[in-house]
């Protein structure tokens, strides 16, 4: 019988099967256990999470392949890793090393300011970041499998995710009561490929998996973006920079199954200790944003 | 007919969809709910644990008191279809993986099975499959780090094997795939399912 490898299907089921979860960012393989026994649907392998990327400074690369591996060693559920915005070697290396997704990421520094990377060229899924349908709907059209809102990563602070999140829902509900003949100026004005803007208005969701990222630090603001209507939510620097993550994360992972019951939610938000210190992002200089890179 | 999918965690919009649309070619009338809770499974006809993370499940449905239920439904005989976490989950017996964890495995159904057989989801992939079964026209199987099948008791009917490995089974009212009919458009799986008694 034919096999078939890396097909459409097999890269944006994989996605489909995170959904309800909840995807943490580790950087050794004794966090990635504390993240696996606090029933995350995946890891995120870092060196460092982002706030410490943001108050490091410098050139922020892929990570080191074999912490990386080390990662992949110490859990059984899947690794994903971040690469540069385009840099298409960054991610060769990662998928053979054979990480089961990519996050093409504004968080590492860009290594192409114009391009992203053709991801269709690849057999591992990617993950890319959209502030809002027309950038979501542009990096599908280069091939990712999965989308997640890119908020602002190492703030601790859900509200640029909240602003994401409720605008590419928000578009899409326009999209729906749209004339077919309208579509087409539409997608010209989101700067997005025509067949998916046609393909989304019928679906009424992304085509791909949508999740949320970029601030999230407690069980509330996990269950506020799966009631936006997040499909799972990934938690960067909110888990391992509070000060007791592995009761945290559990917290994050119960409150995303059971995003619209209050009862749980009081439940798991009770005793969790400090949450991330966190930033007030209107005190970020411009220059400071990491949303802003990719177009 | 009601038909319940566990909905703590996984592709569980894609299986009351593919319900949706056996129930309407089978001519069956119903609904199809989303569990979350332990008390809605008593009064189920049918019950679906999807795809997902299978480590991330156990722990949910065991906190949701869900794993109580469905062992008490199941051995009244409740038909119970599980897809890829579904099927690591059904099972009595796991590999090394399943110990390291300390996965929760529901111990209904006569199986050893292996996690991530396939290796790794750059590994993932796509065949046809010969399921007799289903008829002569083969079944698009989608395998995503999927598990299979090591060792089958004798109560267990094989369903289809590829590359020497089990990849469907069924033990009286059980139902298991390692990979996901509820990704493709064939709604055979699923409609051999609501008429499984």
């Amino acid at each position: 019988m034919k096999v078939f490898k890396g097909t459409v299907r097999v890269k944006r089921g994989f996605c489909q099967m995170t959904k309800g979860g909840v995807i943490m960012d580790v950087i050794n393989g004794e966090q990635a256990g504390i993240a696996e026994d606090a029933g995350a649907v995946a890891v995120m392998a870092l060196e460092r999470v982002p706030a410490d990327i943001r108050a490091a400074g410098g050139v922020a690369r892929m990570a080191d392949p074999i912490k990386v591996q080390e990662v992949m060693d110490a859990v059984t559920i899947p690794v994903m890793a971040k690469v540069r915005i385009g840099h298409f070697v960054e991610a060769q290396i990662l998928e053979a090393l054979g990480v089961d997704t990519l996050d093409e990421s504004e968080v590492l520094t860009p290594a192409d300011e114009e391009h992203h990377i053709d991801k269709w060229k690849f057999k591992v899924p990617f993950v890319c970041g959209a502030r809002d349908l027309g950038e979501a709907l542009r990096r599908i059209g280069e091939g990712a499998s999965m989308i997640r809102t890119k908020g602002e990563a190492g703030t601790g602070n859900v509200v640029e995710a909240v602003r994401h999140m409720r605008l590419i829902i928000g578009t899409i509900r326009k999209l729906q009561n749209m004339l077919e003949e309208e579509l087409m100026s539409t997608s010209k004005e989101l700067g997005a490929p025509y067949e998916l803007v046609v393909e989304t208005a019928k679906l009424g969701r992304l085509p791909v998996v949508n999740f949320a990222a970029g601030g999230i630090a407690t069980p509330a603001d996990a269950a506020m973006m799966m009631q936006l209507g997040a499909d799972g939510v990934f938690v960067g620097s909110g888990i391992f920079k509070s000060s007791n993550p592995s009761i945290r994360a559990e917290a994050i992972v119960d409150a995303v199954a059971h995003f619209d019951d209050p009862k749980v939610l009081a439940e798991v938000s009770k005793n969790l200790g400090e949450p991330m210190r966190g930033i007030d992002i209107r005190t970020l200089a411009k220059e400071e944003l990491l949303q802003t890179r990719g177009r | 007919m009601k038909i319940g999918v566990i909905g703590l965690q996984g592709d569980i919009a894609e299986h009351i969809s593919a319900v949706h649309k056996a129930m309407r070619e089978e001519n069956i009338s119903g609904e199809v709910v989303w569990i979350r809770k332990a008390e809605q499974i008593n009064g189920l006809d049918r019950i679906i644990l999807p795809g997902g993370e299978s480590t991330t499940i156990g722990k949910l449905i065991v906190k949701a008191g869900i794993d109580v239920a469905l062992r008490e439904v199941a051995q009244k005989g409740t038909p119970i279809m599980g897809t890829c976490a579904g099927l690591v989950l059904l099972a009595n017996e796991g590999d090394d993986h399943v110990v390291k964890t300390g996965q929760v495995l529901l111990g209904l159904m006569d199986i050893k099975i292996k996690r991530n057989a396939f290796g790794r989801q750059p590994e993932s992939f796509e065949t046809d499959l010969d399921i007799s079964e289903l008829g002569s026209r083969p079944f698009r199987g989608v395998f995503i780090r999927a598990p299979a099948i090591e060792k089958a008791g004798k109560n267990v009917q094989i369903l289809a094997k590829f590359e020497d490995k089990i990849v469907a089974a069924r033990q009286k009212n059980l139902l298991v795939t390692s990979f996901h009919p509820e990704l493709t458009d064939d709604t055979r799986f699923h409609s051999y399912f609501l008429r499984l008694h």
